[in-house]
């Protein structure tokens, strides 16, 4: 099988300052992988890097051809010019089908169908119509999810899906990439700070201090040096 | 409604009006993205590139709207440049540019004709300013305006809305961010001569932040933002006809009341769902 995204001796950062390199990692279909370590330590970076907002320094990163003519399902961090951004909900989520697009200027019914099937998956169909910017964190995150995976349904990036909801919503979007994943056998690549969640579902992990410290399942992490000493003592209660 | 007959047996008062809905058209279009976008002093910018470029074309005997065109194109992609890499900081870069423009037109005219009633009209607009060349090449462009705007709106709507996920799912973000600076650029030279050089950015703001106020979906957004635009201008030039105050200003103050409104009507909506 060929890997969706594949990372080969990659070496990311701006204007010629490194800031991750040594990355070798691959995501296969139905893959989940958490990317874990401390802040500048080049997660984010790293999430740019796949989702082709940067150019690698050094080192190839390549993309499956299917995946390719699609797009990537990219959920990025929000911005402060979404805060008070007039758009309903399905304005939103529709415009993750304009890759589908191509130069044809405005949205075929088929694409109509697939943001509608989208927002129902996610549970959002019942505020189509409602203003983006007066949505809760957690729904607001449930609608770029739901425009992320108009674009594509084989590899969703996330750079901190749950960054500043509240404890119900955190563990609601972790059940909604969960359920995503597990059903619709999507490949999720995830930057987290909640690393007791991310444990918990994800498949692999890579944890990054500007290198990789570590690269492998999630068993194999809980038992090493690094994640022992990343997690603390509480994860020798979890494993026992 | 005789008002306005009167007005419109005047060949230059239709001139006026045609060309100026066409324009407020257009700066309301583009002014919901660039208000959104932050990058509402480009607006402001331009135009007092616009006056710079417009006074040396004057003092070198070439026609203004041929010369100024390419001057404020460049300078919009070159403000939006500066405000993309973040070398510069945007809004200080903008100031520069637009006192060192507006510095060097007001030099150059002092220099040559000297600061007469033209540049007065340049500063803050004239009714009287369009010539017949000027209304054809006006006219095509802002028809182009208006359907560049049309066919790209969906990509223009992703780009504002979130680059960094319209960059990923491919679509070419900084192609469509000039795309959007150019089109500001033709609206503003095409709009100076009417609204003047210091009151130009007004047609970009107000309408969109007006529209804002009310509509909650992005089309909705445009569509009223272009609607009250259009109004504005026309209740400026019937205000201006009749007390013979400059066409400019008139519509600013028109924008200006109509925003007002708005943010009152919004304030008891406000105040009301609160009390609920």
């Amino acid at each position: 099988m060929e890997p969706l995204i594949a990372c080969k001796d990659v070496s990311l950062g701006y204007e010629n300052r490194e800031v991750a390199s040594g990355i070798n990692l691959e995501v296969y279909p139905g893959d989940y992988l958490c990317i874990v370590g401390e802040n500048g330590s080049g997660k984010s970076t790293l999430i740019k890097g796949l989702a082709g907002l940067i150019r690698p320094l050094r080192g190839q990163i390549t993309v499956a051809p299917a995946l390719r003519e699609e797009s990537i399902g990219y959920l990025p961090q929000q911005t402060a010019a979404q805060k008070d951004f007039p758009a309903t909900v399905s304005e939103v989520v529709i415009s993750g089908c304009l890759k589908r697009r191509g130069f044809l200027p405005f949205y075929s019914a088929d694409e109509k169908r697939l943001a509608r099937k989208n927002m129902k998956k996610l549970g959002i169909d019942s505020m189509a119509r409602r203003c983006f910017r007066e949505l809760s964190g957690g729904q607001k995150q449930r609608v770029l999810l739901a425009r992320a995976l108009c674009a594509t349904e084989k590899l969703l990036i996330l750079d901190e899906p749950t960054t500043g909801l509240d404890p119900t919503a955190v563990t609601e979007m972790y059940q909604l990439i969960q359920k995503l994943n597990r059903e619709d056998h999507v490949a999720v690549i995830m930057v987290s700070h909640d690393i007791m969640n991310a444990l918990s579902q994800a498949k692999t992990v890579l944890h990054l201090k500007q290198q990789p410290l570590f690269y492998g399942t999630v068993q194999d992490y809980r038992k090493s040096e690094t994640g022992r000493g990343f997690l603390g003592g509480e994860d020798y209660l979890g494993t026992n | 409604m005789e008002l306005i007959s009167e007005m419109l047996s005047y060949s230059f008062i239709t001139r006026a009006f045609l060309v100026g809905i066409l324009v407020s058209l257009c700066a309301a279009l583009l002014g919901v993205s660039l208000v959104l976008k932050r990058y509402s002093m480009i607006g402001d910018g331009l135009s007092h590139v616009s006056f710079g470029a417009l006074s040396v074309a004057l003092a070198m005997g070439f026609s203004p709207l041929p010369v100024s065109l390419p001057v404020v194109i460049i300078a919009a992609v070159l403000l939006l440049r500066l405000s993309e890499t973040g070398k510069l900081r945007s809004d200080a870069a903008i100031a520069l540019i637009s006192s060192s423009a507006l510095a060097i037109g007001i030099i150059v005219t002092s220099l040559t004709s000297g600061l007469t009633a033209d540049v007065d009209s340049y500063m803050f607009g004239s009714i009287l300013a369009m010539s017949g060349d000027d209304v054809v090449l006006s006219v095509i462009l802002s028809i182009i305006v208006l359907g560049l705007y049309l066919v790209c709106y969906n990509k223009i709507f992703a780009v504002t809305f979130d680059e960094s996920f319209s960059r990923a799912t491919g679509v070419h973000v900084s192609f469509y961010n000039t795309l959007m600076a150019v089109l500001t650029a033709v609206t503003i030279v095409l709009g100076m001569r009417i609204m003047g050089a210091l009151l130009i950015s007004s047609l970009v703001i107000f309408p969109a932040l007006t529209a804002m106020r009310v509509f909650k979906s992005f089309r909705g957004v445009v569509i009223c933002s272009a609607a009250l635009s259009v109004a504005a201008f026309c209740v400026g030039m019937v205000v201006s006809y009749q007390y013979s105050t400059p066409v400019g200003a008139s519509v600013v103050l028109t924008n200006l009341g109509i925003f007002l409104a708005a943010a009152l009507i919004g304030a008891i909506r406000e105040g009301k769902r609160k009390k609920i």
